[in-house]
Parts: C-alpha cells; sequence; structure tokens
C-alpha cells in the first residue's frame, strides 16, 4: 500500500494535466484549477518545512560545537530577527523588515555575486585556450560578442555590435534551439515515465 | 624570470586588483560612452509604446537582491516608460525577495517621480510560491490566487483590481527574471496558452537562452544585463545607473579580453617551444 497509493495518485495527477492541457472543459478545467490551488498550498508548507528543517540542521551544529558553528549562529539569530520583524511590523519599507532588506540583505547579496567578476577573470585567463579548433571557435565568438555588447566594441570598429546580435540571433539561437528541444524531449520521456509508474525512484528506499 | 614567464604565471591577485581597478576608475572619470540599441531591446520598448493608455501590464519581479545590480536599473527604466505612456502596473512575484524590490521600485518611480496613486495607478500584489503552476492557475483567476496585496489587503478595494479577473484584462505582461521561474515559464504559460504578449530582462549571462523565443515572435523583446539596462534608459531619454555603470563594464570587458589573449599567446609559444624540443 504505502507504494501503491503514490502511483496512483501521480498517475490519476499526471494524466489529469495532460487531458486537461488538451480538453479544457470542465470536468478537466475545474480539477485542474483545484490541483494548481493544492499544489500551491502544499509548496507553502514545503517553505515552511524548509525553515524549520534549517533550523534544526543548524541548531544541531551549534549543539555539538561542530566547525563554523559560529556561523550557524548569526544565520539563527538574523534569521529569528528578520522573521519577528516582517511578522509583528510588517514588510513596508519604512519598517524593521524594509531596513534589513534594505540596507544588509541588499548590498550582501549583490557583492557575493559581484565576486564572479573577479573568479571569471582569473579562470578565463587559465582555462580559455585555443586547443582545438571547437574551442578556438567559443573563443573567438566569446571575444566578438563580448566586445559587441559593451559601447567600446562600436568605438574600435562600428559594427561590432551588428556582428555580437548576429552570433546572438543566429548561431547562438540554433544552439540554445537544439538543447531547449533535446530537454523537453528528455522532460516529456522522464514524465511519462513517473507517470505510469516505471520510474520510481522519487518514492526513495532504493528501487 | 623574464617577462615570458610573467606573462605566464599571473598571479590571481594581480587579475583581482586589474578588474577592480577597471571597475572602479570609470566610476571616478566619468566617460561618455554611445549606447547602440539592440534590436530585442527595441522591441520590448516598441511593444510597451504601442499599449494604448489605461492599459494593464503585469510586471513579474523573478529576481533578487544577488542581480539587481544588472537587473533593477532595467526595472526603473522600464517602469518610467510605462507611467510615462499612463499604463496601469500589476506587479507580482515568483520570487520570494521580488516583491520587495517592486515595492522600492514603486517608491522611486511611481511616487517620487510619476506622483501616482496606489492601488489606481499600480499594485503590489507580493509574492507566492510555486513558480510555473501560479502563472498557470492566473489564467484563470488572479484574484483568487492573489487574494490580498503585499501589505494584506483584499485587492476587491482597488480599483486598479476591479475589472480584473484573468489574463484577459492584462495587455501586457513583462518579466524581469534572473533564473527560475522566470521568464521561460511565462512564455510557456502566459504565451503558448492564453496568446498574451511577453517580454522581459534578464542577467546578460542567461539571456542567451531566450533568442528561441525572439525568433519565433514568442518574446516581443529582452534586455540582456546591465547593457540592456542601458539600451533601454538610452530609449527613454533617462540616463541612470546602467549608463553610469557602462565605461566600468567596457573596461572590465577589456581587462579580461586582453587576459584571455595573453594566455593564449603564451599557451602557442609554448606549445611550440616543447615541439621543438621533443
Amino acid at each position: 500500500m504505502r507504494r501503491q497509493v503514490p502511483l496512483v495518485i501521480t498517475f490519476v495527477a499526471g494524466m489529469l494535466m495532460i487531458i486537461s492541457y488538451f480538453i479544457p472543459r470542465q470536468p478537466f478545467g475545474g480539477l485542474q484549477n483545484l490541483f494548481n490551488q493544492w499544489f500551491i498550498v502544499i509548496v507553502a508548507f514545503a517553505l515552511i518545512l524548509g525553515a524549520l528543517n534549517l533550523i534544526k540542521v543548524n541548531a544541531e551544529k551549534i549543539r555539538r560545537k561542530r566547525p563554523g558553528w559560529g556561523y550557524s549562529a548569526v544565520l539563527l539569530i538574523t534569521f529569528t530577527v528578520t522573521v519577528i520583524s516582517g511578522l509583528f511590523w510588517g514588510m513596508e519599507q519604512e519598517t524593521v523588515f524594509g531596513f534589513i532588506f534594505r540596507n544588509m540583505f541588499v548590498p550582501l547579496g549583490a557583492t557575493m555575486f559581484s565576486l564572479l567578476a573577479f573568479f571569471i577573470a582569473s579562470a578565463s585567463y587559465r582555462a580559455f585556450r585555443a586547443r582545438t579548433i571547437e574551442a578556438a571557435l567559443l573563443l573567438i565568438a566569446a571575444i566578438l560578442v563580448m566586445l559587441g555588447r559593451v559601447p567600446l566594441g562600436s568605438y574600435i570598429w562600428r559594427q561590432f555590435p551588428m556582428l555580437a546580435n548576429w552570433i546572438m540571433a543566429f548561431p547562438n539561437m540554433a544552439g540554445q534551439r537544439a538543447i531547449m528541444i533535446g530537454i523537453a524531449l528528455g522532460t516529456v520521456s522522464i514524465s511519462l515515465r513517473i507517470i505510469l509508474g516505471i520510474e520510481r525512484s522519487y518514492l526513495g528506499g532504493g528501487e | 624570470m623574464n617577462l615570458f614567464d610573467r606573462l605566464k604565471n599571473i598571479d590571481r591577485r594581480t587579475i583581482f586588483v586589474l578588474i577592480a581597478l577597471s571597475v572602479l576608475i570609470p566610476l571616478f572619470v566619468p566617460i561618455k560612452l554611445r549606447i547602440h540599441v539592440s534590436p530585442p531591446a527595441q522591441g520590448l520598448y516598441d511593444a510597451i509604446d504601442r499599449l494604448p493608455p489605461g492599459s494593464n501590464v503585469l510586471m513579474a519581479f523573478d529576481y533578487g537582491p544577488s542581480t539587481m545590480p544588472e537587473v533593477y536599473p532595467m526595472t526603473l527604466a522600464i517602469l518610467r516608460h510605462v507611467f510615462s505612456k499612463d499604463l496601469k502596473v500589476i506587479a507580482m512575484a515568483l520570487w520570494p525577495e521580488g516583491a520587495s524590490i517592486a515595492q522600492d521600485a514603486f517608491k522611486t518611480v511611481a511616487e517620487d517621480e510619476f506622483h501616482k496613486l496606489y492601488g489606481v495607478d499600480y499594485i503590489n500584489l507580493g509574492f507566492k510560491a510555486g513558480g510555473l503552476v501560479v502563472i498557470q492557475a492566473m489564467g484563470t483567476s488572479i484574484p483568487a490566487i492573489f487574494p490580498t496585496d503585499q501589505a494584506g489587503r483584499p485587492v476587491e478595494e482597488f480599483p486598479i483590481m476591479k475589472k480584473v479577473k484573468n489574463f484577459d484584462e492584462i495587455e501586457m505582461i513583462v518579466d524581469l527574471s534572473a533564473g527560475d521561474p522566470g521568464i521561460r515559464h511565462w512564455v510557456m504559460i502566459a504565451q503558448a496558452r492564453y496568446q498574451k504578449k511577453v517580454g522581459g530582462g534578464c542577467t546578460a549571462v542567461s539571456a542567451p537562452a531566450f533568442y528561441p523565443y525572439l525568433q519565433t515572435g514568442q518574446l516581443v523583446g529582452l534586455l540582456g544585463g546591465l547593457m540592456g539596462a542601458a539600451e533601454y534608459e538610452a530609449l527613454v531619454k533617462h540616463p541612470g545607473s546602467a549608463i553610469k555603470a557602462m565605461p566600468s563594464q567596457a573596461l572590465s570587458h577589456a581587462v579580461i579580453i586582453i587576459l584571455i589573449l595573453i594566455g593564449n599567446i603564451t599557451f602557442f609559444v609554448e606549445r611550440r617551444r616543447s615541439r621543438k624540443q621533443g
């Protein structure tokens, strides 16, 4: 029963969503809306579950004084302050939550992302080599796009922006479309396997 | 150690300093650069420009603070265009941080610059978890998915939401995205299923993935990264932080290209030497 019930639920829900896409009329349309609302409720609970798990894992780390437990303490303190301020005083701009968001979260987030520029520069110097013809083509295309996507390119040669647009709109687009079609076919195949109960790894238990 | 060896083994700290300087120097020494507007940016501008006054534009804030330096300037530029055309904005977020970002953007553009009224000219519906399914459910009923605004007030209290039932009352969707859920999902559901006009803005790194949608017309326009934001600022004739940051981006691109060239020259010279010896 522990396996059959989830398999039946998956089959019914999966088939209903497929049918309702092609036949949006009643009863399929109504059932699809109902399932969508259930999904949104479940996702909201999953968020709460995620937050509780975060607290549990980090509290355990602090209790056992594992390496880096100080970071977990900072995380739990800031988490508590942010949640309490948001729950009791709202999330408007002038509130404590708004202050934390604008003056702590935003600059910290932007700083973390901007560090990428340094690592990308270092990595491209070390690893971006024209070892093969394919790598050389990639390198030339990358340099042309990098020049074409900044105003500097048009000062060197007026056609650089057009060339960059052409690379993006044709060779890049063709490659992206091939990847997209491949992913779509893979998604259809794995979805069918799950709906028909052939793929059962999501149930756990190592089967 | 000769010059060749030095160029072959540039210390990563030297590279970090070069990148930092290439970003910082243009910020202190302003340089005016010409902005070339790309067809995808022009497409988004034209699509918004053609909307009749009073039309509802749904703006999805699907990004977080980490990508704000790239996506926020385009958010402000698009909002300036939208409000200058007297369009109405319904904002929502599929990313939790998006709702607060929308609040800040509205404060800057809608309140301070255009003196628009909340609930009449624009509204912030807040965040809803569920990604693609939220979009799908909005196709049936927006008030059912967002019964209250960001502050928890019932949406039926606001004039802007009085006639809005589902996507039928939305003229265009603009998704500002930094990943999933984002532009791909809006195209998949709002465009492919409900035939809505969808345009967007995203980080430079994710822009190439959306070019197939531009070619098919499923995306009316796209702003890619800081350059996309600068293009839109140029189009709305309101230079902002993206145009100001362009010299920094141009110089840092130049530094990276020079580093790549140095890396390749030393690689080929060394390969030639080892072939001669071997």
